[in-house]
């Protein structure tokens, strides 16, 4: 070989095997973000808020609608007839529909017969936010999924990355379908997608979500997950809960307790 | 120039009718309707002459810091702390949306989509 040939392959050599050691580098320095991020959370001081919500089953009396009837009053949700038109913050479920990652064999009769209260999950790690085109529904720092109505263009993909059916599209302009209105709070119209939003203008007032607030049988629990003295903390401390399709990886902030002392 | 007696009066004409809506508006300077400003309350959020300039721009800002940054309190150029709210701060003085909001708009031909969604606290349903 003449000379400028194999100075090119002696090159080539060494950049190969440059480029093979940094990429083993590369793991043996950098940690990868997302683990070092979460184990730094876990370490960090409890100061934000992540708000979350425990529903015991036991306690929750199956004919009772209070708290369906409070949010979907004071949200102006319309009440439209059939599952395909449908809009609901807060609703029931079967128990084979709201666990179905669960056994469902040799339910209790409780558990077969009784539905279970759902509600969107503000899951920590929301697939919904991570499709929409637009952000117009977003996490918040205080962990609330959000959404924006003004930014909505309806395209429903939210409603496809949603593992739980959570949310819900206006096919119609929903306000000819609203029982009673409520003036101080605004409709949505046609064309965008809405689900609960924990309330986030009670909250921003210092006061409870409706739901829970109107709750004759103290199913609800709503509060701060990142406070470990809250009443949500202990109450998880104490009871066994489980999670709508936890497998899924993303991690809902609403807790289900399915056996109490009532059971 | 060729058809100067043809040419010249139909320029004339030509700017006449051009400039029609500037001298035929039968005139009043000032066409928009007047709207009516429910009596007997202290101050709005800004001046008069901020809000009929800015309002739109001042509830756009609302409607973001609300929405994306949770930020509900408006501190406004008097020091005054006012709740970011159409239906709840601004329509509760001007609560009277067709005499108010409605007699402008329409005036000048704007279509705020606000209302599809936002309430007039006193519409009748």
């Amino acid at each position: 070989m003449d000379n400028t040939k194999r100075k090119f392959i002696k090159n080539l050599g060494a950049f190969s095997i440059w480029g093979m050691g940094a990429g083993v580098l590369s793991q043996v320095i950098w940690t990868k973000p997302g683990l070092a991020d979460f184990a730094e959370q876990s370490k960090a001081p409890l100061a934000a808020i992540r708000w979350g919500m425990v529903v015991d089953l036991s306690k929750c009396d199956s004919d009772c609608n209070d708290c369906i009837e409070a949010c979907h009053f004071n949200h102006n949700v319309p009440e439209i007839e059939g599952t395909k038109e449908e809009i609901k913050w807060l609703w029931k479920e079967e128990f084979k529909n709201t666990f179905p990652h669960k056994s469902q064999q040799f339910l209790t009769d409780k558990r077969k017969e009784n539905p279970v209260l759902t509600l969107c999950n503000h899951c920590e790690n929301p697939p919904c936010v991570r499709v929409c085109p637009t952000q117009a529904t977003f996490k918040r720092e205080d962990g609330i999924v959000e959404m924006d109505f003004h930014r909505c263009i309806g395209c429903r993909f939210c409603m496809a990355g949603c593992p739980y059916g959570s949310r819900s599209f206006n096919w119609r302009d929903p306000r000819p379908h609203i029982k009673k209105l409520n003036k101080k709070y605004p409709t949505r119209e046609r064309g965008v997608v809405e689900k609960c939003n924990f309330c986030s203008e009670q909250l921003a007032k210092g006061e409870q979500p409706f739901c829970e607030k109107v709750c004759k049988s103290d199913a609800l629990t709503f509060g701060n997950l990142n406070d470990a003295d809250s009443k949500i903390r202990q109450l998880l401390k104490t009871k066994y809960t489980i999670q709508r399709k936890s497998d899924l990886g993303t991690r809902p902030s609403v807790f289900y307790i399915v056996e109490g002392e009532n059971d | 120039m060729y058809d100067k007696k043809l040419v010249i009066p139909g320029l004339i004409l030509f700017l006449a009718l051009v400039t029609l809506p500037f001298w035929a508006s039968g005139g009043d300077e000032n066409q928009t309707a007047k709207p009516i400003i429910k009596a007997g309350l202290t101050q709005c959020v800004e001046s008069k002459d901020f809000m009929r300039a800015n309002h739109m721009q001042l509830l756009d800002q609302w409607r973001d810091s609300v929405v994306r940054d949770q930020q509900r309190t408006y501190v406004s150029s008097t020091g005054k702390h006012f709740d970011k709210s159409l239906t709840n701060t601004c329509l509760e003085c001007h609560s009277n949306k067709s005499e108010f909001c409605d007699s402008c708009h329409e005036s000048v031909g704007v279509e705020p989509y606000c209302w599809s969604c936002h309430l007039d606290p006193e519409e009748r349903i």
